[in-house]
């Protein structure tokens, strides 16, 4: 039984947000539109957050993609009051839109931020009609309740169903749309139990570190730590 | 006095005068409450339509007033049971004219602090899904049923002690009376008749009930708390929650439970049942609860400003001197009016005070004690240094603040109203205390969500939305309306219990400062 884990390069990564780009599309995110926006009612399965350090002008800007983590031991799941979010045997960490309640305490309980509400309708509204695929998994979601990255489930299953290979270690492998739009080649996808797949490998660089780990959430997502500029004297 | 049938006790007029006659301002106000509950009705049949981005919340604020209102009111819901309770069975019989006032409100407290949970839930129409796949690993599980057994614990324990009131009302009712209520009470009696046997098992009914009400109690609010403190935020992952949730629940219990006694008091005019004695001790007990919440709130916040944990104190900057200042500082300020005015009538009179300070050998010592402490702290460090390390700093903006309060205090605590009238005093605190509850509610809920634990994330902002004050305001007037309904229904002053006081108490002057002095109740017929 494989367990999906994805490894992003941070010194690969140009921050051109391709990933939350093909993610939407993929997935049937819906547009909130400006308005919506600016009041924080955006949906990002993946997201690219910036981090400042250092006072101008040693000012070092830091991107970070960053889809769901998959948590080995999701705090989100524990929490749950109707089972509707689940760990996988293959460490996917699924929602269950048809039974979720919408309390939102699974997003209360996610260290990472990285679960959304339908706070309205999902919407695409105007050009943005053409973006929506009412054929292709997942269907988009009703209003009310929570949902989150899955890995591309859909592809892994349809990917299963054809007998084609997972993973980045493949040339012709299925992975996530985030990993397969990757304009810098940043992102890997792979089974984390094979010793020998690109993800396992790169997991155990000694740049691979994964966010607020002191927490013991066991993320199944690891980035490469970018490495040091040094400011030329 | 009119001549009553054999072998049946007069009924004191002033108990059953509220159900038997209804002025117009009581049809005006449940009409005015009336209006506010169905416009909150008409928002949120709006909000179930569009979803809930007609309220104020978005990513990552998660949760805003309906939650602040759902800790509040379950909050409240302490009052009664728990008061009511510990004074059965510590068998304080001052108790007698105030429990059913304090049960009754616990039962409305739940019925709308429950609903919070509703209005906030995504899919309201999947709250069947608690019980089809509830899952006893979640802190919400825990929630749902200890509210369930608390309300049906409530329930019962307020119907109890209603039994031989129903039977009274049941054979006092005046011919003139409608027949509804008559067949209401002769139901609610359940064949009542006062019998030896009757009476042994419902005050073992009630003793039994009033054992089992506090634990039940005490593990409602505990897991109202652990909703927040079993997740990892900051400021939200703490140890201390479950008793601070516990405390803060009781103080606003005991303040609602004031509030509504001197309302019943004056509309009904049972001064003669509600005395002096019932605030002031009801005072005492919301003082030294007072006291409890400033103490469980210093550790709280002491111990996470001296930590200094970067995601805690971002947390405690949004309070001390960022966006949420106003609700933060207008919590201490409440609190701390209520403190004064609570303590004031326990101090002695201005005029009474002989301030030592002014005997030279007595401020000459304290001043040279003060001196040699004063110096052996900060000879080294200096204030501003103890301070920083404190970690107090942020709360410099907000010192002008404290000032304000402070000399506001002052000249509260001269009026000479709050001092004499003990009724007045009482309730002004009270009325502070249910303000700085709710904004306690509302601090502890809302700050932290606003920042994320996660470096870099989005700083989150929440101004909640009218959807969202409507449904607040209708809330609140649903509470009141609710408690309306049942005065007009049932005796908010337990009849039969005053009537056993007349026979189980013996006469003493004490006695007398909490039950009608003479009166029909003790006549028999």
């Amino acid at each position: 039984m494989p367990r999906w884990g994805m490894v992003i390069d941070l010194d690969k990564c140009t921050a051109c947000q391709a990933c939350t780009v093909a993610c939407r599309v993929e997935n049937n995110v819906s547009f909130a539109g400006p308005d919506e926006y600016r009041r924080g009612r955006a949906i990002f399965w993946n997201t690219v957050v910036g981090v400042m350090e250092g006072e101008f002008p040693e000012v070092r800007a830091e991107y970070i993609p960053m889809p769901c983590m998959h948590c080995d031991n999701p705090p989100c799941v524990k929490v749950c009051p109707v089972g509707a979010t689940y760990r996988d045997a293959e460490g996917v960490v699924k929602q269950l839109y048809d039974r979720c309640i919408g309390c939102r305490l699974c997003m209360q309980a996610c260290p990472y931020n990285r679960r959304y509400f339908n706070w309205q309708v999902p919407e695409w509204p105007g050009t943005f009609t053409a973006y929506r695929n009412p054929d292709r998994e997942p269907q988009p979601r009703p209003k009310g309740i929570v949902e989150k990255c899955t890995f591309c489930e859909q592809r892994l299953r349809k990917a299963r169903e054809e007998g084609r290979p997972i993973g980045s270690d493949d040339a012709e492998g299925v992975v996530p749309a985030c990993v397969e739009t990757c304009t810098g080649g940043a992102r890997y996808f792979g089974d984390l139990d094979n010793p020998d797949s690109i993800v396992s490998r790169l997991s155990r660089s000694p740049r691979a570190y994964r966010l607020q780990e002191e927490l013991g959430t066991e993320p199944k997502v690891y980035y490469l730590r970018p490495g040091q500029w040094e400011k030329e004297s | 006095m009119i001549k009553q049938r054999q072998q049946r006790p007069v009924v004191d007029p002033r108990l059953i005068q509220p159900i038997l006659r209804t002025g117009g301002a009581y049809y005006l106000l449940v009409a005015l409450l009336a209006a506010v509950v169905a416009a909150g009705l008409y928002v949120w049949i709006r909000q179930i339509r569009l979803g809930l981005a007609v309220t104020g919340m978005n990513t990552p604020v998660y949760w805003g007033l309906y939650i602040t209102n759902f800790v509040f009111f379950i909050g409240v819901s302490h009052a009664g049971t728990l008061i009511s309770a510990i004074l059965r069975v510590t068998g304080a019989e001052w108790r007698r004219p105030i429990t059913r006032a304090a049960e009754a409100i616990t039962v409305f407290a739940l019925i709308v602090g429950g609903s919070q949970v509703i209005i906030d839930m995504g899919r309201p129409d999947r709250v069947l899904n608690l019980i089809r796949y509830g899952r006893f690993q979640s802190p919400l599980l825990w929630d749902v049923t200890s509210i369930t057994i608390y309300l049906l614990g409530s329930i019962t324990y307020l119907y109890l002690p209603l039994m031989p009131d129903m039977a009274i009302l049941r054979d006092s009712l005046p011919t003139e009376a409608p027949g509804w209520r008559r067949r209401l009470y002769r139901l609610l009696a359940l064949g009542w008749h006062g019998g030896a046997e009757q009476r042994r098992r419902l005050e073992r009914a009630i003793a039994v009930m009033a054992v089992l009400i506090i634990p039940i109690a005490v593990s409602v609010h505990t897991v109202v708390s652990w909703i927040f403190a079993m997740t990892l935020r900051p400021m939200w992952h703490s140890t201390i929650f479950g008793p601070y949730f516990v405390i803060g629940a009781i103080y606003s219990g005991i303040a609602t439970l004031l509030i509504a006694m001197v309302i019943i008091r004056k509309a009904f005019h049972l001064e003669a049942y509600l005395k002096p004695l019932h605030f002031r001790y009801l005072g005492i007990l919301l003082l030294t609860f007072s006291a409890l919440w400033f103490y469980f709130t210093s550790a709280e916040y002491l111990t996470t400003g001296y930590g200094g944990v970067p995601p805690e104190m971002r947390v405690l900057n949004a309070k001390l001197s960022g966006e949420y200042q106003a609700a933060f500082w207008g919590m201490v300020a409440a609190m701390s009016i209520a403190f004064v005015v609570l303590l004031l009538p326990h101090l002695p009179a201005p005029g009474r005070i002989r301030l030592p300070a002014f005997r030279p050998r007595f401020a000459a010592a304290t001043g040279v004690a003060a001196l040699l402490v004063a110096v052996l702290i900060f000879n080294q460090a200096g204030l501003v240094t103890v301070l920083t390390d404190l970690n107090v700093g942020p709360a410099a903006p907000a010192l002008p603040w404290l000032l304000a309060a402070l000399v506001a205090l002052f000249a509260v605590s001269v009026l000479p109203v709050l001092r004499q009238n003990i009724i007045a005093g009482t309730v002004i605190a009270a009325f502070f205390v249910d303000l700085g509850m709710w904004l306690e509610r509302f601090t502890i809920v809302v700050p932290t969500e606003t920042r994320p634990m996660l470096e870099g994330y989005v700083i989150g902002i929440y101004h909640p939305s009218a959807t969202e004050w409507i449904l607040t305001a209708a809330s609140f007037a649903g509470f009141v309306l609710l408690y309306l309904v049942f005065v007009k229904l049932f005796p908010i002053i337990s009849i039969w219990e005053i009537r056993e006081a007349e026979e189980v108490i013996p006469h003493t002057v004490k006695k007398q400062s909490y039950l009608p002095e003479v009166g029909p109740m003790s006549s028999k017929g």
